[in-house]
């Protein structure tokens, strides 16, 4: 297990590491836009002079790789929040994006496996074909749809909850605070629907197969009920591939949604990555990239790691 | 018990069918493929037929939209912008009306009805009651639907109506600045129509409400509220009715004519510029060879024709996904071929281009795509080399499982002994046995295209928009800052976008189905 462990981790590295170069020489060779205050342009060119910003580009990226070792120093953003170290610009904006997310998760989590269950235990029935249809649904759907919807009926016509998020300020300077969790459910809402479509898909799909096993079938022969049978053998099997994606999800819900962050104004990661493009924030942009390229490949190599610990049988990526 | 057998004379024997030649029957069917037989198992699964009958619908909808409307792809009128569905010869059974409900005051709701009083007076009488003037073809207010009181501000109750108003007519009158040469030829449309474009100027005076722009204040007004004058010059306010007149404040002549058009500046007697005052919907018919604004979906935020955007949209998507979904069936099978059948040393190689390949974010691959390339060869090829740069990832994962299945089995043994190339092995042998499968996901990536589009388009990361064409997810951010006051802007592109995904994943699931029918119901 551990040399399998240590592999994969090394081959991520190694891909991580390969995209981080091509993504730093691409967004390097970008041209620059000063900003229109003399002043500040000026001090911003001494400074990038000072950093070796206009040095031959693998000098440049050498010197970047060498900061972010040495001193763990991913650049500075220049215009988003003039001379704040970019790393603290993405992780004073992670706060938001995970909140959200996070709230989204534990509300569709176990309703998507609750739906899920029902409808494989009712296979074929109506309550099942109602199921699935929805969920089709759902899936279907992209989530600003859901947005529209959510911001129409919930704030147009009843006007129970706010547009968008509440800015700190208004929210009593904390996102733990109640009223900024109530500005929050929109969002979470519009997150939740197809998520919950897609766990209800998944569990559904994975509980089928395992109650239709052999060893069901010699459960129920040795005399359990039927209930007892799904409980203790179906389901614990269905949740061998269940679980490893609610941890990846539980990674990802990092990136945040850029759709539903740009709709319902949340502070967010995603809107920094807007952000950052439009004003072509040189070290943000490239530290949004790096960030997203690192969560996701994290993701993955935690979901294939995860079976083998749920199920030492299984080795993902092994031949 | 050898010895139990009996001699039999042979002659105790005869042949059977001794004059007829014994051959194979022909089967009186025909032989039914693997794709027959796909087809066959498809057509049973009616969700996935009705999904078909609907993208065939909407591509055939992308296609005809612009049979259906006489505007031009690009025609636009911005003051006709974000008007909601209008269609003439529907109008009267009250669909598609072009028509909004709104609350009035009475002041609003005369002032309303006045553009429909003013349209009858074309000659500048006056003298038309309210009542009368609701009878005009040209009058917004398509219906008084009931009338409420409530508290205004200033704590005085106050009547209030709710109506249903016609958008288009509502813009009422315009000032419009012409060449004097034009005249003849605005006259000539009006004689030609029976319709009247020019309506007589009105008075900038003190009645004129302070606001000589808006080209409506046509009756006597103060304090925003119509008053009839008499002759010491008295201002009277006058209570709404159904009877009431409005007091007519045209300029005159010295003779007392209404005046048509006035002299702005300019010299010679082609160059002059006159200002004239127009009912704007006989103008737009002016302008455009007399055709009345019909717009089935209404129009855009910029006053394009909404359904003309929508098609254009959905063929923008729809050959986009289409073509990306093509390019990568084919990429992925080749890519995945190779590392399957060789498998080893190119096989680990491969795997590692596909590896760091598929650990960039789409999202990042397709903001770096726009920003380096887009300048040079323009925002959709850069799309769609976004979309192929690892989309393609998991057809050829695909394509490599299967061959990994079916490249030790006998019958590829068998070709390979009768000397088959490669070459041959592959594509004629291994290949076609996970054809099934890629068609499948080649027809799954269809529906994650769209919506990327439009998520993209949607965040003003790509920038698809421009005077002929749009995309789905363009009209979507278009009308996202607005939608609340007009929904239908954000419903349609959104019932589309939701039906072609639906439809597509619906039509892929059924195609899994029917190409593999022991995976059924297992969803990944």
């Amino acid at each position: 297990m551990g040399k399998y462990v240590l592999k994969r981790l090394l081959l991520m590295f190694f891909t991580f590491f390969v995209i981080v170069t091509i993504t730093f020489m691409l967004i390097r060779v970008l041209p620059v836009e000063m900003p229109t205050d003399k002043n500040q342009a000026e001090a911003i060119k001494m400074r990038w002079e000072a950093l070796g910003y206009n040095e031959p580009l693998l000098k440049q990226y050498a010197i970047y790789l060498k900061n972010i070792i040495t001193e763990g120093d991913f650049g500075t953003s220049w215009k988003i929040e003039y001379r704040t170290p970019a790393l603290k610009v993405l992780t004073s904006r992670l706060l938001p994006t995970v909140m959200v997310n996070f709230y989204s998760m534990i509300l569709s989590v176990p309703l998507g496996i609750l739906f899920g269950i029902y409808a494989a235990v009712r296979k074929n029935k109506w309550d099942d074909h109602l199921i699935s249809t929805l969920v089709m649904v759902f899936i279907s759907v992209p989530s600003y749809v859901y947005a529209f919807l959510v911001q129409y009926f919930l704030y147009f016509k009843l006007d129970l909850l706010p547009l968008t998020l509440y800015s700190l300020a208004d929210a009593g300077g904390s996102y733990f605070t109640w009223k900024m969790f109530v500005s929050m459910i929109p969002a979470i809402i519009s997150l939740s629907f197809g998520s919950i479509a897609g766990y209800c898909r998944f569990v559904r799909a994975e509980l089928t197969e395992s109650l239709t096993s052999e060893y069901m079938l010699l459960a129920r022969t040795k005399g359990l009920t039927r209930a007892q049978a799904t409980s203790r053998h179906a389901l614990k099997n269905a949740m061998v591939p269940i679980l490893p994606s609610i941890l990846s999800e539980l990674i990802a819900l990092l990136g945040g949604s850029l759709v539903i962050e740009q709709i319902f104004a949340i502070p967010g990661v995603g809107q920094l990555y807007i952000k950052s493009i439009n004003l072509l924030d040189y070290d943000v942009f490239m530290m949004d990239c790096i960030f997203y390229t690192f969560i996701g490949l994290l993701a993955g190599i935690v979901t294939d790691l995860s079976y083998g610990f749920i199920d030492p049988r299984i080795r993902m990526g092994e031949k | 018990m050898a010895a139990e057998i009996k001699k039999l004379s042979s002659d105790k024997f005869e042949f059977v069918n001794i004059n007829e030649r014994l051959t194979d029957k022909k089967f009186d069917d025909k032989p039914i493929g693997y794709f027959k037989d796909a087809w066959i198992r498809f057509r049973k699964n009616k969700a996935s037929v009705v999904a078909m009958i609907i993208i065939l619908i909407i591509c055939l909808f992308s296609i005809v939209a612009p049979l259906f409307t006489s505007h031009a792809n690009n025609f636009m009128d911005a003051f006709y912008a974000k008007k909601s569905p209008r269609i003439t010869w529907l109008r009267p059974y009250g669909i598609a009306d072009g028509g909004s409900n709104r609350d009035f005051s009475e002041v609003g709701l005369a002032f309303a009805q006045g553009i429909g009083v003013a349209a009858l007076d074309w000659e500048g009488k006056g003298g038309i009651s309210i009542k009368e003037g609701m009878e005009s073809e040209y009058q917004p207010i398509i219906a008084i639907k009931n009338s409420f009181v409530k508290i205004d501000a200033t704590k005085k109750e106050k009547t209030y109506y709710t109506a249903r108003i016609d958008d288009y007519l509502n813009v009422g009158f315009m000032y419009k600045s012409i060449k004097q040469s034009e005249l003849a030829s605005i006259q000539a449309f009006e004689e030609e129509y029976g319709i009247h474009i020019l309506y007589p100027l009105i008075e900038d005076n003190e009645w004129n409400n302070g606001d000589d722009s808006d080209a409506n204040n046509w009756f006597k007004m103060k304090k925003n509220a119509p008053v009839t004058v008499n002759e010491n010059g008295k201002a009277k306010t006058i209570e709404y009715s159904e009877d009431m007149i409005l007091e007519e404040n045209y300029m005159r002549d010295a003779d007392g004519n209404p005046v048509y058009w006035v002299y702005t500046g300019g010299g010679t007697h082609e160059t002059a510029q006159l200002k004239i005052r127009v009912l704007y919907y006989n103008w737009y018919r002016y302008q455009n060879g007399g055709i009345e604004p019909n717009y089935a979906f209404g129009t855009d935020s910029q006053g394009y024709d909404l359904m003309l955007r929508l098609a254009g949209g959905l063929r923008l998507s729809l050959l986009l996904a289409v073509s990306v979904s093509v390019i990568n069936f084919i990429i992925g099978a080749v890519y995945g071929a190779i590392e399957g059948y060789y498998g080893g040393a190119v096989d680990l190689v491969m795997e590692r281009i596909t590896d760091i390949l598929g650990g960039i974010p789409f999202i990042v691959i397709a903001t770096l795509f726009q920003i380096h390339l887009s300048a040079k060869l323009g925002a959709i090829p850069c799309l769609i080399f976004a979309y192929i740069l690892n989309g393609w990832i998991g057809i050829a994962y695909r394509v490599r499982t299967q061959f990994y299945r079916f490249k030790h089995q006998e019958f590829v043994l068998a070709a390979k002994t009768l000397g088959a190339k490669d070459n041959r092995l592959i594509w004629k042998h291994v290949f076609p046995n996970s054809l099934g499968t890629i068609v499948t996901s080649a027809a799954l990536i269809i529906p994650g295209v769209i919506f990327n589009e439009s998520m993209l388009s949607y965040l003003g990361i790509v920038k698809l928009g421009s005077a002929s064409s749009t995309s789905l997810g363009t009209l979507l951010a278009d009308a996202s800052s607005i939608w609340t006051n007009y929904p239908h802007l954000m419903l349609l592109p959104a019932i589309f976008i939701s039906l072609l995904e639906i439809s597509f994943n619906l039509f892929g699931n059924g195609l899994r189905d029917a190409f593999n029918p022991s995976l059924r119901n297992v969803e990944d």
